[in-house]
């Protein structure tokens, strides 16, 4: 009877909890279906408009910017480029540095994983004029890898992967070892393997970590090509009805991502056998 | 030269811990040698400075004519089965055997016909689908052990591969190894610390204490000859008996009766040790045995009692014979058959 009333109780806090988070959204996306000037009379809408069509449309052709050098299909591949990039480089290289220091003879290893730790003190905003500096030093300012490269180093990933790595037994890499399995065969073909749902995992998680970029981006890149969703969602001019529209649209692809990859996306957060 | 040549093995882990102490011995192709020793001897050291798995401190290991001391665990052709398993959890079993020829650029067809021979002769052949995890722990044991055999190494390395099996499944792994070792003749190591299967699996025994080789011998020879008091009391179940004497001018004095014409020299303290299954009942015998506890395994009754100061002396006699407890037995030792021990070493001196 308490377990049957404890359970209904969470469930009614989630509910509400989810209300909580779903209602803004939807005021936003029915009052992106309606006429600008309704939003402005009347304020925001809760019920759907017959705009629909007409608000989407106009906004995935917007071109945008001082130069109108920019639509904003072109920024949802700047974005979906940035995102992509920043998730698998961080990805392959936390996977490689916790390898390195789960099983090279690197001495103070549990040192230099912790100064590597320590990098999540100090996010791109506070160190961002040197990261500047050094991006244009090397003459990438204004390019993909411009926006890609600061961020794709990610010491909460490296930390999920060497805590996994340092439950896989010992023996299973002494009996790869006598299989004539090489530093890089073990890798390949048992790290990699046996990390998948965690890849998966903070493969999401930094995808949405780089699309959510908003002031490295704006910093890094002074041309409007390289404009990003986020960017644009301040930068676009236009009636307040696309706005609307843009914000909802932004929210797609991270949600996408999540709902095609959510199977691996739980298991690997809460890693059972 | 032998197939496999340890000389003046030593190894002393970084932590300062001396594991293992210039242990030479050798081991002939197609030999089963069983290292056998109490927990923390330097067994499993000893194994895996073979596979390549330690590093060796100090003396050198040639296997087939080859120093291996520098040579690659990947490159010793040497296989292992693990207290653990350690099967690959990923891998389904097919892939779990073929792994190893996989790696050493073998053709497809050859590893099929490999991996379907093994699993034929373990008996796993309907399982070769299925990942580890859905696999039992003896189904899991004999993939391990295929995953060894089908590479066709030059040694076969086993650190106490039976130990997570119940007793019924361990005995007739026990065999089944035996059996398999002599059909593929594969040179064997095999570390345990149950005497039994030391005793049932061996060819050559080597009994290790304290990162030292006691006595290399075959399962009887050390049995009958045990040249310490420590491989006397290891060797054998169940435990050999030691009672505290003296040793002067042939006659030994202790627990109330005396043996003349003791085969040795020494003079001094000593240990007599007699096995349980080494005396049987007499008239007038030598022992006088207060009876405190009797087992009775069917077979055998192990009897168990007081002779003057020593509590728990063990005699062991046929099943057949009825002997109750608080009863009076007394023993004559069969055919001279003890053993006389230095106690300030241990050191056997008849
Ligand atoms: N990596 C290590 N670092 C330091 N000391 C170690 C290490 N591995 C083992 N030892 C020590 O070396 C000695 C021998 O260990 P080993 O594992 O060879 O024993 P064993 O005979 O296999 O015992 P068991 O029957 O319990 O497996 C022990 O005293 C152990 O504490
Ligand atoms: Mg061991």
């Amino acid at each position: 009877m308490i377990r049957y009333f404890s359970s209904n109780f969470s469930h009614l806090i989630l509910l509400i909890g989810i209300f909580i988070m779903i209602i803004p959204v939807w005021l936003i996306f029915a009052s992106s279906t309606h006429t600008a000037s309704i939003i402005n009379t009347q304020g925001l809408q809760f019920f759907l408009g017959d705009k629909f069509l007409e608000n989407y449309t106009k906004v995935l052709l917007y071109e945008g910017g001082f130069f109108k050098e920019i639509t904003a299909l072109k920024m949802f591949l700047n974005s979906f480029l940035m995102a992509t990039g920043v998730a698998f480089l961080s990805v392959i290289s936390s996977l490689m540095t916790a390898y390195v220091l789960v099983y090279f003879r690197v001495k103070y290893a549990t040192l230099l994983f912790w100064i590597i730790f320590i990098t999540i003190l100090v996010p791109l905003e506070l160190r961002i004029f040197p990261t500047y500096s050094v991006m244009s030093t090397l003459n990438l300012v204004n390019s993909y890898w411009g926006l890609i490269i600061p961020i794709s180093a990610s010491a909460i990933a490296t930390l999920f992967f060497r805590q996994f790595y340092k439950t896989i037994p010992d023996e299973l890499l002494e009996s790869a070892k006598l299989d004539g399995a090489n530093t890089w065969r073990f890798f390949i073909d048992f790290l990699v393997p046996l990390s998948k749902t965690m890849i998966v995992a903070m493969f999401i998680f930094m995808f949405v970590f780089g699309y959510n970029q908003y002031l490295w981006p704006i910093l890094v890149t002074s041309s409007e090509q390289y404009w990003t969703v986020v960017m644009g969602l301040k930068m676009m001019s236009g009636s307040i009805v696309n706005k609307f529209a843009f914000v909802i649209m932004s929210m797609i692809p991270p949600v996408l991502i999540i709902i095609v990859l959510q199977k691996y996306f739980i298991k690997g957060i809460f890693q059972d056998k | 030269m032998s197939f496999l040549e340890l000389n003046k093995v030593t190894k002393i882990y970084p932590n300062g811990t001396k594991a293992v102490h210039e242990t030479s011995m050798n081991v002939e192709n197609g030999e089963f040698m069983v290292f056998v020793g109490p927990s923390g001897c330097g067994k499993s050291t000893l194994l895996r400075m073979i596979a390549g798995l330690e590093d060796i401190t100090e003396g050198y290991i040639n296997l087939d004519g080859i120093l291996i001391n520098k040579v690659d665990p990947s490159d010793r052709d040497v296989a292992m089965v693990f207290q653990n398993y350690a099967l690959y959890p990923h891998m389904n079993v097919y892939n779990n055997l073929a792994y190893g020829l996989k790696n050493r650029g073998i053709s497809k067809e050859d590893i099929e016909k490999k991996v379907n021979e093994a699993a034929k002769l373990l008996q796993i052949s309907e399982y070769l689908q299925r990942k580890p995890s859905m696999l039992s722990g003896g189904q899991r044991q004999r993939v391990a052990m295929g995953r060894a055999i089908v590479r066709s190494p030059k040694i076969f390395l086993f650190d106490e591969p039976l130990s997570n099996l119940d007793a019924k499944l361990r005995i007739q792994m026990r065999l089944e190894i035996k059996k398999l070792q002599q059909k593929v003749g594969v040179t064997s190591i095999f570390v345990t610390h149950d005497q039994v299967e030391a005793m049932t699996l061996a060819d050559r025994l080597a009994v290790i204490n304290n990162g030292l080789i006691e006595q290399l011998g075959t399962p009887i020879e050390i049995y009958n000859n045990p040249k310490s008091m420590f491989v006397a009391g290891f060797i054998g179940s169940p435990q050999m008996n030691f009672l505290e004497g003296e040793l002067k001018n042939k006659t030994l004095t202790s627990e109330g009766f005396e043996i003349n014409n003791v085969t040795s020299d020494f003079n001094g303290p000593v240990i007599l040790g007699i096995r349980p299954e080494h005396m049987s009942q007499t008239d007038k015998g030598l022992i006088n045995l207060s009876v405190d506890l009797v087992e009775q395994l069917g077979s055998d009754n192990l009897i168990y009692g007081e002779i003057k100061n020593k509590k728990d002396f063990c005699f062991r006699c046929p099943g057949s014979q009825i002997i109750k407890k608080g009863s009076k037995l007394s023993l004559n030792i069969n055919d001279n058959n003890y053993y006389v021990f230095d106690k300030s070493n241990g050191n056997r001196v008849n």
